[in-house]
């Protein structure tokens, strides 16, 4: 083995380790984002939910998740099959360690569980929202990840790698998922109480801090950097070391893109600059560009980007009008806009096409939300998903953790 | 002795503290409160849907005086806190019956 593939085996190592540290990071982002735009009652569960159901989702993708989206036909527990030498260890010789590829799927498992936690947050019982992580990061996840960058054919029928579909960094793998799985929970658990007046109305509930939303926003932006960069699984040459500088470069576009456009479309509508408005576009521009963030220009990312931004603001309107409360427009954000950002990548690759994309799309959403509605009516029916309406009244905070974030009048027992 | 409570615009506070001070007035009580009047509060959107704010801030300021001191208080307090704007605030003066400064025992006027 000479010395220029041990350097190239170190440094794609490497880069694939920092990148999936940058991407764990979007945890903390979406705990500030989902803290902030709740009431402040209900903060500490929403930030139980958002640590506990990471560690859940890595221990779950652990335990059997990536062998069901990688193993192919070897399936193993406990990442049996996982050997410390990827260069000669393994009967085809990788460029990464494989435990740094392990690294970086799991957290992207838990990326598309965290889009659940907010669009359920301040009515979900904590327990039925942790069980439903099991079953997301360890099954539904790993067979529709399987079926699209593990590169296996939908139960025998097709396979979607020849249909021409291409998910980049996974806009549809990852958080149109994310938001099906959401989507159903919400369907099932119904509206916050007062978020929609017997008359028809539709009622503001201001989320309690916006300055955690705003770091919240910053933190994703930045992880999305690992996510996306990451992605392109390598850097040690000067063509992948070219692709990831694009990547960069038409992320960061794609965002700013989302919020100017988002922003703007706010104000025009509302009257005033809505902030919460424009962090949505800021992700909005993020989730349209993952799907291919290599192959478009700085310009055409930009604009995806505030494509994404105007879909945004519209698709939480229109969310709004048919009742599905989603407090913190994940569903929007992640679930509209991530089919958007797969039906762009034609536009700019033309491996991809749009059948592809489209029977794709199709395929994600219907197994994730199918599924999905199995389990929480499951949930349902065993243990209840939705708290009492006087502990919604109260806060999950009291009802389910027995804490508050902000505790003012306690005295401690003498 | 009268009890002067004026409810005021906060970003009035500062003039309204100096107003007092220069005509002599030695201690105030301020308390930040909430209230509505004719205008019933206002409404805001939040992310495209309408909420009500029945609230709004104010400032309480609360002011004991001797009775000679309160017409030249009540025009301080007045000149200081008006905008011309709706919400300025009101102005409400009560019968003190007593007062008693705690650490001499000192009472009435004296305690003022």
């Amino acid at each position: 083995m000479n010395e220029i593939f041990e350097l190239q085996y170190a440094l794609d190592t490497f880069y694939f380790l920092i990148c999936g540290a940058l991407v764990m990071w979007m945890a903390a982002g979406f705990s500030m984002l989902e803290a902030g735009l709740v009431r402040s009652k209900n903060t500490t569960e929403i930030l139980t939910k958002n640590i506990a159901l990471y560690a859940v989702a890595c221990t779950m993708y652990m335990i059997c998740g990536y062998s069901i989206m990688y193993g192919g036909g070897d399936f193993t527990m406990f990442l049996d099959g996982i050997v410390g030498d990827g260069a000669t260890g393994m009967e085809e010789p990788a460029t990464y360690a494989p435990s740094a590829d392990f690294y970086f799927q799991v957290v992207f498992v838990a990326t598309a569980m965290s889009i659940v936690s907010g669009a359920v947050a301040e009515r979900m019982k904590l327990w039925a929202f942790l069980a439903f992580a099991v079953v997301l990061t360890g099954f539904i996840y790993p067979m529709e990840g399987a079926w699209t960058w593990g590169g296996a054919s939908v139960f025998g029928m097709y396979t979607l790698g020849d249909l021409g579909f291409s998910d980049f960094a996974g806009s549809g793998i990852v958080h149109m998922a994310g938001a099906s799985a959401a989507l159903a929970g919400v369907i099932l658990l119904g509206a916050r109480k007062g978020k929609y007046g017997t008359d028809g109305s539709i009622n503001a509930i201001p989320g309690a801090n916006l300055p955690m939303a705003t770091l919240g926003t910053f933190i994703l932006w930045m992880g999305w950097f690992g996510f996306n960069g990451g992605s392109v699984l390598a850097t040690a040459s000067v063509e992948s070391a070219n692709s990831v500088a694009v990547v960069f470069m038409n992320t960061n576009a794609a965002a700013s893109g989302g919020l100017i456009a988002a922003l703007i479309i706010a104000k025009v509508l509302f009257g005033k600059a809505d902030l919460t408005m424009a962090l949505n576009g800021a992700l909005a521009g993020l989730v349209a560009i993952t799907a291919e963030p290599s192959t478009p220009t700085a310009l055409q990312a930009t604009l995806f980007g505030g494509m994404g931004g105007i879909l945004v603001v519209f698709s939480i309107l229109a969310l709004d009008k048919m009742k599905i409360d989603d407090p913190v427009g994940a569903i929007s954000v992640h679930g509209v806009v991530g089919l958007l950002g797969l039906l762009l990548v034609p536009f700019t690759n033309d491996a991809a096409s749009f059948s592809g994309q489209l029977i794709g799309a199709a395929t994600i959403f219907v197994w994730v939300f199918g599924t999905s509605y199995i389990v929480w009516s499951i949930l349902k029916a065993i243990m209840g998903i939705r708290v009492s309406a006087e502990e919604e009244f109260e806060g999950v905070d009291v009802s389910e953790c027995g804490m508050e974030a902000y505790p003012e009048f306690t005295s401690s027992k003498s | 002795m009268k009890l002067i409570t004026a409810v005021i615009k906060p970003f009035k506070l500062d003039e309204v503290r100096e107003a007092l001070g220069e005509i002599g007035v030695s201690g105030v009580t301020v308390t930040e409160v909430k209230g509505f009047g004719r205008q019933k509060g206002h409404t805001e959107l939040y992310r495209g849907a309408e909420y009500v704010v029945d609230f709004l801030p104010k400032v309480k300021v609360e002011v004991a005086l001797n009775d000679e001191m309160v017409e030249s208080a009540v025009e301080a307090i007045t000149k200081a806190a008006a905008t011309g704007k709706i919400g300025d605030g009101k102005i409400f003066i009560s019968q003190l019956d007593d007062a008693i400064r705690i650490r001499t025992g000192e009472t009435g006027s004296d305690a003022i």
